[in-house]
């Protein structure tokens, strides 16, 4: 009947994968060399000091970003180059586009549209992307606003909310296009310490209630052991160690990964 | 002298055509300056370094030299290659070309200053350029450029006069004419200054009123 047949990729399909990426501007490096990769339905913690390259990892993922060199492949489709005439040759706007679906970014800074209230902010992408008519788009982000607990800031703008609730804004916006794959770029990084907690409480219910995979770069080590499968240490575009976050958090093997952690909680942040 | 009351009513029917044709051109010529701005914004923000450069090199080079000497350029010099331009025509060419370079960099700053965020989510929300470009980038760009544009407008209101320069027969150029007529001089440019105070305070409050109602939107 099928019935035992598997919907989903097998476990060991990789739905990212990383081969030899390196990223440059100028002279500097960025990434060097750069493979890994990321199973379905997997949360993956990024860690390392500023300029490791974490968050150029999730930038290239988004194409805000080319490579200098080598290949990401996300669902067996490659990213920076696409088959044309039986050549591979450099990604067209029209590639990228298609590859991005796949994605949901959440940023920093939220990067919130001003001009549009919290409700325009989360129904635009489906509206325009036509992946939905306008009444279903508006529906649907009342949903999504309601499922981060913003229900009733629907019609507000941006500049009247607070930095947490501008942030759940920013993740139902990220959500509307119901992406497979979800980027958190630092996104408790710019918020008043006060404000962390509603931010982390909407991913922790994410987490546990969708099959998203979802990469997070962030300082707060707390919530990346709670959060993650896996974690990569980053340092200088390279990853310095791997494995599961009660290995990297309370037993690392490298030396580099056990003075970043010392510092850190040196820092004040909680393990 | 003595004010003559009856002079000004004998020159003010005519004096009022050339403020018709003095709004005309500054109407004309703002249409024109604001396009023209536009070609040199984009021409600016190039990726190709070659046309960068070039309208950096032609900008630059309008906005270093006098209004006047480019009319005389349009009006006297290119009918010596072949190119005659009627003086309605040349003043407007003049006033768009140069009052354009300076809106350029109006547009040019009014677009760079939407945060390089909001073009990153806009990708990230999968839009098209052209939909980033009228969705995101130019509601936030556009509502800061009314002011300078505005006060681009009335300098160039203000400027008109100098089309007389090449026989337009502006509110300048009608009173000239009268002034030459007559031997008297207090009267046209009494009123031509009145008629450019008239205009240009009523503009400069129109541009307040939409300037107030744009923060009023924006707030």
């Amino acid at each position: 009947m099928g019935l035992h047949v598997a919907s989903r990729a097998p476990d060991c399909q990789p739905i990212i994968e990383f081969r030899n990426v390196e990223k440059s501007y100028g002279s500097l490096k960025v990434l060097e060399q750069l493979s890994f990769s990321v199973k379905a339905g997997e949360h993956l913690a990024l860690i390392g000091p500023s300029g490791s390259g974490k968050t150029t990892i999730l930038r290239i993922l988004m194409t805000l970003e080319s490579v200098t060199a080598g290949d990401v492949i996300v669902n067996g489709v490659c990213l920076n180059h696409e088959q044309r005439g039986g050549k591979q040759v450099p990604s067209s706007e029209a590639h990228l586009r298609r590859m991005r679906g796949a994605f949901g970014m959440v940023f920093q800074h939220f990067n919130l549209f001003p001009h549009k209230t919290a409700l325009q902010n989360v129904a635009l992408a489906p509206v325009l992307t036509g992946s939905l008519s306008k009444a279903a788009a508006k529906e649907r982000a009342l949903q999504m606003l309601e499922n981060v607990g913003l229900a009733d800031k629907a019609h507000e703008y941006p500049s009247r909310l607070s930095g947490g609730q501008k942030q759940r804004v920013a993740i139902a916006r990220a959500l509307a296009l119901q992406p497979k794959i979800l980027l958190l770029d630092e996104i408790t990084s710019a918020l008043d310490p006060e404000l962390v907690e509603e931010v982390l409480n909407v991913i922790t219910n994410l987490r546990n209630e969708t099959d998203m995979t979802m990469l997070l770069v962030t300082h707060e080590m707390g919530f990346a052991k709670d959060f993650s499968d896996r974690v990569l240490f980053f340092e200088r575009g390279k990853i310095v160690e791997e494995g599961p976050p009660s290995e990297i958090f309370l037993s690392p093997h490298h030396e580099r990964t056990k003075s970043f952690l010392r510092k850190i909680i040196a820092a004040g942040h909680r393990l | 002298m003595i004010w003559s009351w009856e002079f000004v009513a004998e020159i003010t029917p005519d004096l009022l055509k050339g403020l018709v044709v003095t709004v005309k051109i500054t109407l004309i010529s703002s249409v024109a300056a604001l396009s023209i701005g536009l070609f040199f914004a984009i021409a600016k923000m190039s990726s190709v370094d070659l046309v960068r450069r070039s309208a950096v090199l032609v900008t630059e080079t309008i906005r270093r030299t006098p209004l006047l000497v480019q009319l005389y350029f349009l009006f006297y010099v290119l009918p010596d290659i072949g190119i005659v331009l009627s003086p309605m025509i040349a003043g407007t060419i003049g006033l768009g070309l140069h009052y354009g370079t300076y809106v350029s960099e109006v547009y040019r700053a009014g677009i760079i200053n939407v945060p390089a965020g909001q073009w990153e989510a806009a990708r990230a929300c999968n839009l098209t350029t052209r939909q980033t470009w009228t969705e995101i980038v130019l509601p936030q760009a556009i509502p800061p450029m009314i002011p300078p544009l505005g006060n681009y407008v009335i300098a160039m209101f203000k400027e008109t006069p100098i089309l007389s320069a090449i026989t337009v027969l502006d509110l300048m150029g009608e009173a000239l004419a009268k002034a030459n007529f007559s031997y008297r001089y207090l009267e046209p440019i009494t009123l031509v200054a009145v008629g450019f105070l008239f205009v240009s305070l009523c503009s400069a409050a129109l541009i307040r009123l939409l300037e107030n109602y744009l923060k009023r939107q924006a707030a």
